[in-house]
């Protein structure tokens, strides 16, 4: 059972990270992003496009990264995949979502064509990579073992770190400067968002930047933690929404107490379900939570 | 000389036609409030005014220069605050929060200013740290005036502040303004609450979307007629 808590601990912190971008962009633009899932395939590829290019460049940094099992090539291609998926973040929302405000959209039409982005992405993961699943490195992965049954694989204290020093960093980002003040303004109540002289559509873009950055991490991550496959994000898509709705529309700690939650009950689960009902498990909760608690267990109560 | 002017503006929502050609004019330094029942325009008047609707007809004239439709950003730039009747405090933010909200435009370092607004809203300085969603009424109206005082504004629109305060809380936000208005700030208030006139110097009724009668202060609380139909006496 602590095995399986502290595998929930890992899943949750990947879920986590996950919802954190989905339930800002819910909260400041009250889009429900569906390609948020294949945004984070698109990352999670994108790392291994450019681990690819570097191991080709051979000497370190094809080698692994100390006790871990990916390379270095890997590691630095947190950098490109980063970028890149906050530009793709951004430009999404340039072509697709910006010409729906403009034209004063309704949120569901802007949910509907965040369908089409998430598979027109996929599609594009299809055609690039192809169905089958690839992996960053090939090879047995170290195991520590805290005690007999309860055993981490050190790639795993890699992605908590990184996981939850993301969430952190954009955690003080959001109470502490300037921008991220005026995002939670602008979450909060967009009309005195604008009479306060705040510049909308310069504060989306920083949503969308943040977004895509959280999406990138995550993806690779979760890339290391299984494997990479083009359904990888739609799938994971199901967690991170039951973990957005548990904690609350546009609260950031609701959704980290939420993945966590996700997390360690699609683990806790398999002690007594078979593996494949996992996702179930996730559904129930979010029913729950939307007939007892609709506004999640953070959220906030209306004005 | 008038520091704001609106003439001839025809402005509403979609297809719907809220004002029906509305010329009025603040004068620099005086309170000139609109006073008019529910559903006569007032709030459509400071919203095309801020640049939140662009008028369909007539011009907006602010300090010589034309801004209709100009957005509320560049509007809020020009030197204009603009106090909306609801929801106009982030209920998420804490009241310090919300004066930096109130300072995002400035570059400089605002707290100087911050610390000017808690000394003339003393009742707020206590609960800096407090979620503005927790505050009573009166606390919210004078954080939401303090907001939009941060960037030191010229003129002043504020969209019935007396709403769903108590009596001796309308009294204190009225004697507020007057306040401001002494230190230099022009004001347009509109009210449903006759008693806005007391501290108004011009004032006009709305009704309709139609201006009705304009006036000094004085002259339209001493129009027989005018107290009749629209102040409720």
């Amino acid at each position: 059972m602590v095995a399986l808590i502290v595998d929930g601990i890992v899943l949750g912190s990947i879920i986590a990270l996950g919802s954190v971008g989905l339930t800002l962009i819910w909260g400041i633009t009250d889009l429900f992003n569906c390609a948020h899932g294949d945004q984070i395939t698109v990352g999670a590829y994108l790392a291994l496009l450019f681990g690819g290019l570097f191991a080709r460049i051979g000497g370190p940094l094809a080698a692994p990264v100390g006790p871990f099992s990916f390379s270095w090539g890997i590691l630095i291609s947190f950098i490109p995949a980063v970028i890149l998926s906050i530009a793709l973040a951004i430009g999404i929302d340039r072509i697709v979502y910006r010409p729906m405000r403009k034209a004063g959209a309704h949120f569901i039409t802007a949910f509907i064509a965040s369908i089409g982005v998430a598979w027109g992405l996929r599609g594009i993961v299809y055609i690039i990579w192809g169905a089958d699943f690839h992996f960053y490195t090939e090879g047995l992965r170290s195991m520590i073992y805290i005690t007999d049954t309860v055993r981490l694989r050190v790639d795993e204290i890699f992605i908590m770190i990184v996981a939850w020093g993301a969430v952190a960093a954009v955690y003080l980002f959001m109470a502490r400067t300037k921008t991220g003040k005026a995002l939670r303004a602008l979450a909060d109540n967009p009309t005195l968002a604008r009479v306060s002289g705040i510049n909308i559509e310069r504060l989306l873009m920083w949503a969308w930047g943040v977004a895509g950055l959280l999406v990138a991490v995550s993806g690779v991550l979760y890339g290391i933690e299984t494997q990479l496959r083009p359904e990888m994000g739609w799938i994971f898509l199901l967690p991170l929404f039951a973990a957005v709705i548990l904690g609350g529309k546009g609260s950031i700690t609701g959704a980290l107490a939420g993945g966590l939650v996700m997390g360690i009950a699609q683990q806790v689960s398999t002690a007594f379900l078979v593996p494949t009902y996992k996702p179930a498990v996730a559904f129930i909760i979010m029913i729950l939570v939307l007939i007892f608690r609709p506004k999640g267990i953070f959220g906030r109560r209306s004005a | 000389m008038s520091t704001l002017r609106m003439e001839n503006v025809t402005s509403g929502y979609g297809s719907m036609e809220v004002l029906h050609g509305i010329s009025l004019e603040v004068p620099e330094g005086k309170i000139v409030t609109i006073l008019g029942p529910n559903g006569s325009g007032k709030t459509t008047i400071l919203r095309t005014v801020f640049g939140e609707i662009r008028p369909t007809e007539g011009r907006v004239i602010y300090r010589d220069q034309d801004i209709s439709g100009m957005h509320p950003d560049n509007v809020a730039r020009l030197g204009m605050g603009y106090v909306p009747q609801e929801a106009n405090v982030f209920a998420a933010l804490t009241v310090q929060e919300n004066l930096e909200m109130g300072a995002f435009l400035r570059n400089d370092d605002y707290r100087p200013r911050m610390e000017e607004i808690f000394g003339m809203f003393p009742e707020i300085n206590p609960r800096r740290k407090s979620r503005a969603g927790e505050l009573s009424g009166g606390m919210r109206q004078m954080l939401a005036i303090g907001r939009a005082l941060m960037l030191n504004p010229e003129t002043l629109l504020l969209d019935e502040p007396s709403t769903g305060l108590a009596p001796f809380l309308v009294d204190q936000i009225f004697e507020k303004i007057q306040e401001l208005n002494r230190s230099g700030v022009t004001v347009l208030l509109v009210e449903q609450n006759a008693q806005a006139l007391r501290c108004a110097d011009l004032a006009y009724i709305l009704e309709g979307g139609e201006k009705k009668a304009e006036g000094t202060a004085q002259e339209l609380m001493n129009d027989a007629e005018i107290a009749k139909h629209y102040l409720g006496r």
